[in-house]
């Protein structure tokens, strides 16, 4: 479904992503995983099509397509979710009329009708259930005043509502109490299917107890260091990073 | 950057929709300004002589006044003397009904998307239409009739209800009150009038529709609005205009008079002809508007959208002279381009625990000067008096202008005015947000500039919100519709 072929990016002139390789397979989830600053959230950023990094180099074929050369709505319309580490405040528009409007243009892109008002909101009611969100929260502008939790929530909403074949959770669990982090993964456990996939960017290995994982991918340096299965995780969570910085630069150094 | 470059480079390409002319025969005066001009046009609008006495007192104060310039607004002045001040469509009687009406007439109205048969309005609204510069027709006149409402054009008022003219004509707005308003009342031509009796709530919204269509042809309605005690109307104006490459004029003068327990919502969506991309051509836009809410309880409520015009400079306003009375004020003022806005209000309390509410959201991109100035004045004896004013500017690109001329003079101690002002750019990662939820950048806009806005968007009909927030998208959104 997702094949990333050795993709440099730089913001600003300073290199980010220095040679990502990885395949991700329908029904599959990917933990990308690694310490502060090792490039994980750009590759979020970099695939969901941010103007401020530079792609210097590399492909990435989303269903067939290069996803590169499509613009950020047009990765969207095709199934590209991101859920954002700092989802944005917009003053004025509720979650409701925003997700109309996306909702309506990306079925548009598809070629299908846009969904009358009943129909809408009978999709919401269901989607609403899944994690657990409050109608009144979707009626507030979005994102204006919503707590940690509520805010990301609301983005698994919306992921629910947009339907997405690729998911990338940007942090998700940043800022997530234990029992919001239980619905928060409850939800996209809910959307997983062997049609979809998801990409779940972590520093912890919290989350993954929640939404486990069929491979663990290490970053370090922009680059993809180590890749394994969820024990790699567990490994990680106890021996910190140290040992796999230390492995990576030693071997850099021969 | 380059994004945000890309966003205003499509802003700038939107093309003015209403920007055609039609021609038929008119009926005009020569063109210039002077005593003679203002009989001729008194007499063919067969007036009684105390209106030509007031258009030529009118006359003699504005040749004393000069040309404000204290506004933050640049333009070459307008020769006046090169000016037409009357063109009429030609009609070879008046209309008594719209069937009667010229059916090209008709047609214009119909490209504009207004439809001037009663038959076909399931909206309930009654439409004044002003062409240049005489009222054409006007709808619902016999059911508004049977519940005593008066909704006409001035000159027919001038016939039919001279008392209400002679009583109300100038008593909001005087004739000394400023250089335009100076102007107008030597030299209108026509306009609405409405009245609505004691006790009596209007049952539809009432519509005055503004377009110019000549050449060189300045525009003076006159609008007078007399809500009598414990009376409800909600009133519309729309306008539009050809697109021409010499600027051209329009002056009007609105007064509001609420009686005890009357309310009074004015709603204005302004899409004049705002210019070329260069900023060339346009409509000046130099307008009076205010109301008095005379009796006890009253109220005025101002709701404007203004998109058009190549310089603006308006100011609704509100004197709170009955006690209790309420005045308030919500507006969104677009610029984009070379537009340059001044606007704002004034709001005078007068009588005793009076109350005002300023919502004023300024939205500048391209090259555009966008200016709130507002004054709130409380006087001696207005104990208790209440004001709070939100000013709001929203900035797209670097290029554009947002400034706020706040003015606050009180004379009682036991006022409360509350001041609050924000500035704030649309961001380009509330862009990429929307951008990663499938919706387009024009889209992403729209929905931003709209979410900004519904404060005020709210204020208004219905039907009018609905055609406000397609224009703030059009205004702002380059050729995308």
């Amino acid at each position: 479904m997702l094949s990333i072929k050795n993709l440099h990016a730089s913001i600003e002139g300073t290199p980010i992503l220095r040679g990502i390789n990885l395949e991700v397979k329908a029904g599959e989830v990917h933990a990308i995983m690694g310490p502060n600053g090792s490039g994980k959230s750009t590759l979020a950023s970099v695939l969901a099509g941010r103007e401020e990094y530079e792609v210097t180099e590399g492909e990435v074929f989303f269903q067939g397509k290069e996803l590169l050369s499509l613009s950020p709505e047009d990765r969207a319309r095709e199934g590209v979710f991101l859920a954002f580490q700092y989802p944005i405040e917009i003053p004025g528009v509720s979650t409701t009329n925003f997700l109309r409007t996306a909702l309506n243009q990306v079925r548009q892109y598809r070629g299908q009708e846009p969904l009358d008002a009943v129909k809408f909101l009978s999709l919401m009611k269901e989607k609403m259930a899944l994690v657990e969100i409050d109608q009144k929260l979707l009626s507030r502008s979005l994102n204006e005043g919503f707590s940690g939790g509520e805010k990301k929530r609301n983005e698994i909403f919306q992921m629910a509502m947009l339907n997405p074949v690729l998911s990338i959770l940007d942090e998700t669990d940043s800022g997530l109490d234990i029992d919001a982090l239980r619905i928060v993964s409850n939800g996209v456990n809910k959307l997983k299917s062997d049609t979809t996939a998801t990409i779940v960017v972590t520093h912890y290995q919290r989350l993954l107890d929640y939404i486990v994982p069929d491979f663990v991918h290490v970053l370090y340096k922009g680059r993809i260091v180590k890749s394994g299965t969820k024990e790699l995780a567990l490994e990680l969570e106890e021996k910190g990073y140290d040992w796999i910085k230390e492995e990576v630069d030693s071997t850099a150094t021969v | 950057m380059s994004k945000d470059n890309q966003i205003l480079e499509d802003l700038n390409s939107k093309e003015y929709e209403h920007g055609w002319s039609v021609n038929f025969e008119t009926d005009e005066a020569p063109i210039g300004l002077n005593e003679d001009i203002i009989r001729w046009i008194s007499t063919k609008k067969e007036e009684p002589s105390w209106l030509l006495e007031w258009r030529l007192k009118a006359f003699k104060i504005w040749q004393g006044m000069t040309e404000p310039t204290w506004a933050n607004v640049k333009y070459l002045k307008m020769d006046l003397q090169a000016l037409r001040y009357y063109s009429a469509p030609k009609q070879s009687k008046k209309p008594k009904n719209i069937n009667e009406v010229d059916p090209e007439l008709i047609a214009i109205y119909e490209r504009l998307g207004i439809s001037l048969h009663e038959q076909k309005r399931l909206q309930g609204i009654a439409i004044d239409v002003v062409l240049d510069s005489v009222s054409v027709a006007t709808t619902f006149k016999e059911t508004l009739g049977k519940l005593g409402i008066v909704f006409c054009s001035f000159s027919e008022a001038v016939k039919e209800h001279p008392e209400l003219i002679q009583k109300y004509l100038g008593s909001v707005v005087p004739m000394t009150d400023n250089y335009y308003a100076a102007l107008n009342a030597a030299v209108f031509s026509d306009g609405s009038f409405c009245y609505i009796p004691k006790g009596v709530r209007c049952p539809m919204e009432l519509s005055t529709y503004f377009r110019i269509n000549a050449a060189n042809t300045g525009q003076f309605e006159r609008t007078l609005i007399v809500a009598d005690d414990s009376s409800y109307v909600s009133y519309l104006e729309g306008c539009t205009a050809p697109q021409r490459d010499e600027n051209q004029l329009h002056a009007a003068v609105v007064e509001i008079y609420a009686g005890a327990h009357a309310e009074v919502k004015y709603s204005t969506v302004q899409n004049w002809f705002p210019g070329d991309k260069e900023g060339k051509g346009g409509i000046y836009n130099f307008v009076t508007k205010r109301g008095i809410c005379a009796g006890d309880h009253s109220k005025i409520s101002w709701t404007q959208v203004e998109t058009g015009s190549a310089v603006t400079w308006k100011y609704p306003s509100c004197i709170l002279k009955g006690d209790y009375s309420i005045g308030e004020f919500y507006s969104v003022a677009v610029t984009n381009n070379y537009q340059q806005a001044d606007t704002g209000t004034k709001m005078i309390h007068i009588g005793k625990n009076t109350k005002s509410r300023i919502v004023s959201k300024g939205i500048s991109a391209g090259k555009s000067q966008n200016s709130y100035r507002g004054q709130v004045q409380v006087m001696k004896r207005a104990h208790n008096a209440r004001n709070f004013s939100q000013c709001d500017s929203l900035l797209m690109g670097n290029q554009c202008g947002a400034h706020t001329f706040p003015y606050i003079d009180i004379a009682n101690p036991s006022a409360k005015v509350e001041h609050e002002a924000t500035t704030s750019k649309i961001g380009e990662d509330q862009i990429f947000y929307c951008n990663q939820r499938g919706i387009a950048t024009e889209d992403a806009v729209a929905l931003i500039v709209n979410g900004y806005a519904k404060e005020v968007l709210n204020q208004l009909p219905m039907e009018f919100a609905v055609e406000a927030q397609k224009l703030l998208a059009l205004t702002l959104e380059g050729s995308v519709g």
